[in-house]
């Protein structure tokens, strides 16, 4: 069969495909997303009708605008600084060294990462005006920094800890035999070559403490106000929408510089190498690394225990009674549906969002690990790669209100769709998912494809052929993670959730703001089974075994 | 003086490694040959203090039980991947200077003569990812003999060049190690490699060490049929025709014998004592490659200079070079 | 083969869980019977009824089920609920969907935002065929009731622990300024001005009782080591030591109300202090652009009927605004109500808020 118009087509073929594959996520992420931001921070540099773009940058030159700024930055830089110092070491122990239970310690450590903020500032405060209260932490920024660590901890050991499970040992050794000590190694080897994805892993942590909205609010006491809380207060309760879309803007610059920093330094091949090093057990040196892990653990632990006990206390009694009062409305009517419900609704909407993270993140991944033959293509991969990863860096306030202003009217009238919840919880699922797929799809040697393909498989076939096997592993780990992350999604959820139909953790929140000792003893008990499902999910994840989840 | 006695390696339970002894004498040396598998990369990885190992390994009658690695001052050179991406070749060929705290200026001197040394100077400020596999390789080389180590230890350096490269490699890799003096374990599944490095030849198969010694002697005598295949001899014949290609080589031997041929011992010659029929024949650039169905033997391979065309079917008379059997018991 | 059965089994989990998926349930959302809205004022004759009115209300709205369902059964409509947020998010969120509404009607619009709300024409004109007596005292000013109805008050006072108190040999706290005094240092927990209201009501009870001198009180009550939370949830339930968490303060910003809830053999363990409080009044209207018109009136002439005013203090916590209505036995009891609460106009506070919320942050961060 001639092939007549292959010189136009085949240039042609390869950002066609590109763009097709992304077509559908593009086209979801423009509706649900820059629609939305667009939406409001539009409204906010035309108050009153005409364009005002001075007014916002004025805001910019607020005194209260360069406080919260600085606070943000030195909080966010310190939380990520101390996360990684405690994550490193723990990533070495968990995945370098087989020491028991070791699985399970790295599912449990994934639970801080996606309980609902405000249950762990409950958490949190009660240890610190309880048993943790000699150490005087309460309300000041420490407290803020203990809550960043602890939810961000997991993102630095699960990524380091793959980058590190699949080095390759060879360099060590050789430099092992030129003389140099362990320690030298480490410093010389080990951490130049980990680089990439202890850079990564950081800026991600920095994302998230730089838009952490519950932690700073419940530990902070109000006292210290970060950008997203102030993004929080000028649009909910002063409506001065100029002064949140300045604020907005600043964010999206910090996203996009810290997206160009990650960028430069994420090597875009992983190399093929000879099968890892395996882990081996623990040596008297590894002594402060097991310290450390032990330290972490503890840390990460003493908030959940504080919440479990909590959970089984009644009136000064060990007691199952705030379990089993879940079935209930609460006292004093404080619910409109039995929390129960609540769960099963949870449990469905993570369902959806779930599927639809994976299948936009699928299709994502896919084009944006197909070879770029043209500098044009792999800009435009680049692109694509780094605009899902926006959604991150975005205040909840800003996306759950721009869509109540944009999408209120036909053709997009989807204000009422029960479609609203699961599409912005996958929206900040998506991230997650393409991070855990793109590195499994670009471990796989193209050549592998072209293979296929000289044996007479069409485009498609090669796909199932090669890519497939590959992909169910990390496919069945990214669907566990954004499982686990609808489930504890509140930020958008709380403005989204409408009428009866309350997420989980929604329910939580008013458990907790209607008076009632029972009341409180049945937010801390809907807590705990959040967590537990958490862990149940994130454990099955942990028993695929897939080794290298890049950036998560 | 590296001696080993009766080292064991177990992986999970199962043996990698048993009970293998050998001495290599200074400023020798040793290759260790196998097939994949054979646990050859085992024993070097035993010996550089990476893998647990029961048994004795010495050097000059100390034990080195107990040692880490970067205290046993053997280098390490692998067939890639062991330059440091982030450092220059210069930074990559100082880094052991370094780590003994040798002034900078001496330690760029050192790093000059170790490039001139193995052909690459000028190479300083290049970066590993930028250089051929040859290049990488040699850089390795001058890397791990920056600090004269006591021993060299080489994982099959040069697999992973393709086979021109490799000859020059192994002679220049030969004539620095002897220029340098340096004691060297190399460990390959190549025998050429073997030849064109070795003062010394080790055999090992399934974990187990079959033979040892000088070069030339493994090479003329090997232990066994097994080990004589391995070494690069074509065939293993036994009884008649064996005797047949003996006695056809002039030489005399008493009793069954079981003989190992290399393919250019029989050789077309117009008078020659054993007669057949030619099966296939091939040119080559040095000679024409027979095989010729020998009266008496069996299917064999021949040589014959280029000038000669024998053809398929064609009747021709062969000699036995006695030089190139060996008798192996 | 293993890739086809591995195919089998994943598009039969897929079909199992898009059973389970959200998109299943069918009672979410209103479903118009007609397609066109009826507009307001036009005879009944002519259109059918619209069966659902959509209720846009903050997230502390509680009525019982029965009084709802016997609403709807009399009525024939159907209420939906769209409960989020509290009070001043409930106006922005109003403000921001002006003319284009999530419902036709919205309760929990309270004096402090109604101003906001109004100026930004949310509400559409309406006033209930028959207001009670005593019930226009509560009408926003300036407004008159055109367009928003009172529907409850509370007030947002100081509460403090009688018995921790009573242990402690101390004697409680009665005023605004008692809060200063060095006897009290250390406990005294309140919710913040910027992140809720009844914060913001405490900070407006300051600013009527000490005018333009509000922030040097607030700079003493600081000194005097005051705990400033971001909730009311916080300051209650973890840090008051009457709340769920057994906390350590004593002294807690809540409502009038509360006295009744910590009830325990007979006598109350909490008082409110009825010279600091601040009035808070609840405001239901019509708005603008509603489907449902017809609908949200009569829902908000059955907010005033006697059976929801009397059921408002045991779900929603505030006091009705018919006079008259019967109050439970705990309410006539331990419930008080301040005779003087401190008051600041709603022009006033829509024009500052801003302003004194920025201050009030300057004086409470460090």
């Amino acid at each position: 069969m001639e092939r007549r118009h292959l010189p136009l087509g085949g240039r042609l073929r390869g950002p066609v495909t590109l763009l097709a594959l992304a077509a559908v996520p593009v086209a979801v992420l423009a509706v649900f997303f820059v629609l939305p931001v667009v939406g409001m921070v539009g409204r906010g540099f035309r108050p009153e009708g005409h364009w005002d773009v001075g007014g916002v940058l004025d805001v910019l030159a607020r005194p209260q605008v360069h406080r919260v700024l600085w606070f943000t930055v030195w909080t966010s830089t310190a939380a990520t600084a101390v996360t990684l110092v405690l994550g490193l070491p723990a990533a070495y122990v968990l995945h370098r060294l087989t020491v028991p239970l070791r699985r399970v310690v790295r599912a449990a450590l994934l639970v801080p990462f996606v309980l609902p903020t405000v249950v762990v500032g409950v958490a949190f405060r009660q240890l610190f005006t309880g048993p943790l209260a000699r150490l005087h932490v309460d309300g000041t920024p420490w407290a803020i920094l203990a809550g960043l660590v602890f939810f961000n901890a997991a993102v630095v050991v699960r990524a380091v800890g793959a980058a590190w499970e699949s080095l390759d040992p060879r360099p060590g050794e050789a430099a092992a035999a030129l003389g140099a000590s362990p320690g030298t190694v480490f410093r010389t080897v080990t951490l130049p070559a980990l680089r990439p994805a202890i850079v990564g892993a950081g800026s991600v942590v920095f994302l998230f403490c730089a838009t952490s909205f519950g932690v700073v609010l419940t530990l902070g006491g109000l006292r210290y106000a970060s950008v997203e809380t102030e993004i929080y207060l000028l649009t909910t309760n002063l409506l001065d929408l100029q002064g949140a879309a300045a604020l907005s803007l600043l964010q999206l610059l910090v996203v996009v510089a810290l997206l160009l920093i990650g960028a430069r330094t994420r090597p875009m091949r992983t190399s093929t190498q000879r099968a890892p090093a395996r882990p081996r057990r623990p040596r008297r040196g590894d002594l402060p690394q097991l310290a450390v892990t032990v330290l972490l653990l503890a840390f990460v632990a003493l908030p959940l225990a504080t919440l479990l006990i909590g959970s089984l206390q009644v009136d000064g009694h060990w007691s199952l009674a705030n379990y089993r009062a879940l079935d209930s409305t609460g006292s004093h009517q404080a619910l409109l549906e039995p929390a129960t419900t609540a769960l099963n609704l949870s449990l469905r909407i993570a369902v959806d969002a779930t599927l639809l993270a994976l299948t936009l993140g699928l299709l994502v991944a896919l084009s944006v690990t197909r070879r770029a033959r043209t500098r044009g293509e792999r800009r435009l991969r680049g692109i694509l790669d780094a605009l899902f990863m926006l959604p991150l860096g975005v205040s909840a306030v800003t996306l759950g209100f721009g869509f109540l202003v944009t999408l209120d009217r036909p053709p997009l009238d989807l204000r009422d769709s029960p479609w609203l919840v699961p599409i912005a919880q996958a929206l900040v699922a998506l991230p997650l998912v393409v991070r855990t797929l793109v590195p499994a799809l670009l471990g796989i040697d193209d050549r592998q494809r072209q293979a296929a393909a000289s044996l007479g498989a069409g485009p498609w076939r090669a796909v199932l052929v090669v890519d497939v096997p590959v992909l169910w592993r990390p496919l069945l780990a990214s669907a566990g993670f954004a499982f686990a992350a609808s489930l504890g999604e509140f930020g958008a959820t709380s403005f989204l959730a409408r009428d009866e139909n309350a997420t989980l953790p929604v329910v939580i929140y008013r458990l907790l703001g209607h008076p009632g000792a029972m009341n409180y003893g049945m937010a801390l008990a809907a807590s705990c089974v959040l967590a537990a499902t958490t862990a149940v999910v994130m454990l099955v994840v942990e028993r695929l075994r897939v080794p290298s989840l890049g950036v998560l | 003086m590296l001696s080993l006695r009766e080292v064991s390696v177990r992986y999970d339970g199962s043996p990698a490694l048993t009970d293998v002894s050998l001495d290599l004498p200074d400023g020798q040396v040793l290759a260790v040959l196998g097939p994949s598998g054979s646990g050859k990369s085992t024993l070097l990885r035993a010996v550089a203090g990476l893998e647990q190992s029961t048994g004795t390994i010495a050097w000059d009658d100390r034990d080195l039980t107990g040692v880490p690695t970067h205290k046993r001052g053997f280098a390490l050179m692998f067939q890639d991947g062991q330059l440091f991406g982030h450092l220059t070749v210069a930074a990559n060929v100082g880094y052991p200077l370094r780590l003994r705290h040798v002034p900078r200026p001496r330690r760029r001197e050192r790093v000059a003569e170790l490039l001139a040394l193995v052909g690459l100077a000028g190479y300083e400020r290049r970066l590993p990812g930028t250089l051929s596999g040859g290049e990488r390789q040699r850089v390795a080389l001058a890397r791990a003999l920056a600090v004269e180590p006591r021993l060299l230890l080489l994982d099959e350096p040069l697999s992973a060049l393709d086979a021109g490269l490799r000859g020059r490699l192994a002679a220049d890799l030969r004539a620095i190690l002897v220029a340098a003096g340096t004691t060297a374990l190399l460990v390959t599944h190549d025998q050429e490699e073997a030849y064109a490095v070795a003062d010394r030849l080790a055999v090992v198969r399934a974990g187990r060490l079959v033979q040892e010694g000088p070069v030339a002697q493994v090479w003329q005598r090997p232990a066994d049929p097994e080990t004589a295949l391995f070494l690069g001899y074509a065939r293993v014949l036994e009884g008649a025709p064996a005797a047949a290609v003996l006695a056809a080589a002039g030489v005399g031997h008493a009793g069954p014998a079981t003989v190992a041929v290399r393919r250019s011992a029989l050789v077309l010659a117009e008078d020659g004592p054993l007669s057949g029929v030619v099966a296939q024949a091939r040119a080559t650039p040095d000679q024409v490659r027979l095989v010729v169905d020998v009266d008496g033997v069996g299917e064999m391979d021949a040589v014959a200079g280029s000038a000669a065309h024998p053809g398929p079917g064609e009747k021709v008379r062969l000699r036995a070079d006695q030089d190139r059997l060996s008798i192996l018991s | 083969m293993r890739l086809r059965a591995l195919a089998t089994i994943g598009v039969t989990v897929l079909l199992a869980t898009t059973a389970c998926s959200v998109s299943t349930k069918n009672d979410s959302g209103p479903d118009d019977t007609t397609s066109a809205p009826v507009p307001s004022g036009s005879t009944a004759s002519a259109a059918p009824k619209i069966k659902d009115v959509v209720l846009v209300t903050h997230d502390s709205w509680s009525l019982p089920k029965k009084l709802v369902a016997q609403w709807e059964q009399q009525t024939g409509y159907h209420l939906v609920v769209r409960s989020n947020g509290d009070a001043g998010k409930l106006t922005n969120k109003l403000v921001l969907t002006q003319g284009n509404p999530d419902g036709d009607v919205s309760f929990g619009v309270d004096n402090t935002f109604a101003t906001r709300a109004l100026k930004a024409n949310v509400f559409a004109p309406y006033t209930p065929a028959s207001v009670p007596t005593g019930v226009s005292g509560y009408d926003v000013e300036g407004d008159g009731g055109q367009h928003l109805t009172p529907i409850d008050h509370s007030d947002v006072c100081v509460n403090v622990d009688t018995t921790w108190f009573a242990a402690h040999h101390l004697t409680p706290p009665t005023t605004l300024d008692d809060l200063t005094k060095p006897a009290y240092k250390n406990l005294f927990v309140t919710p913040g001005a910027s992140t809720s209201s009844p914060g913001m009501a405490f900070l407006l009870a300051t600013i009527a009782a000490y005018g333009d001198g509000w922030q040097s009180y607030w700079s003493k009550l600081m000194a005097n080591g005051a705990e400033i939370t971001d909730g009311w949830d916080q300051a209650y339930e973890v840090e008051f030591t009457q709340g769920g968490g057994k906390g350590k303060r004593p002294i807690v910003l809540s409502y009038d109300s509360d006295p009744a809830y910590t009830v325990k053999g007979g006598t109350t363990s909490t008082q409110a202090l009825l010279d600091t409080c601040f009035t808070e009044v609840e405001y239901a209207g019509v708005l603008t652009g509603a489907k449902n018109v017809p609908g949200a009136e009569a829902f908000i002439e059955w907010l005033l009927s006697p059976q929801v005013q009397a059921a408002l203090p045991r779900s929603m916590y505030v006091f009705p605004v018919v006079p008259g209505t019967p109050l439970p036995a705990d309410w006539t009891r331990f419930a008080k109500q301040p005779t003087n609460p401190l008051t600041v106009s709603p022009a006033e506070i829509d024009a500052n808020r801003e302003k004194w919320l920025q201050q009030w942050s300057d004086v409470t961060s460090r």
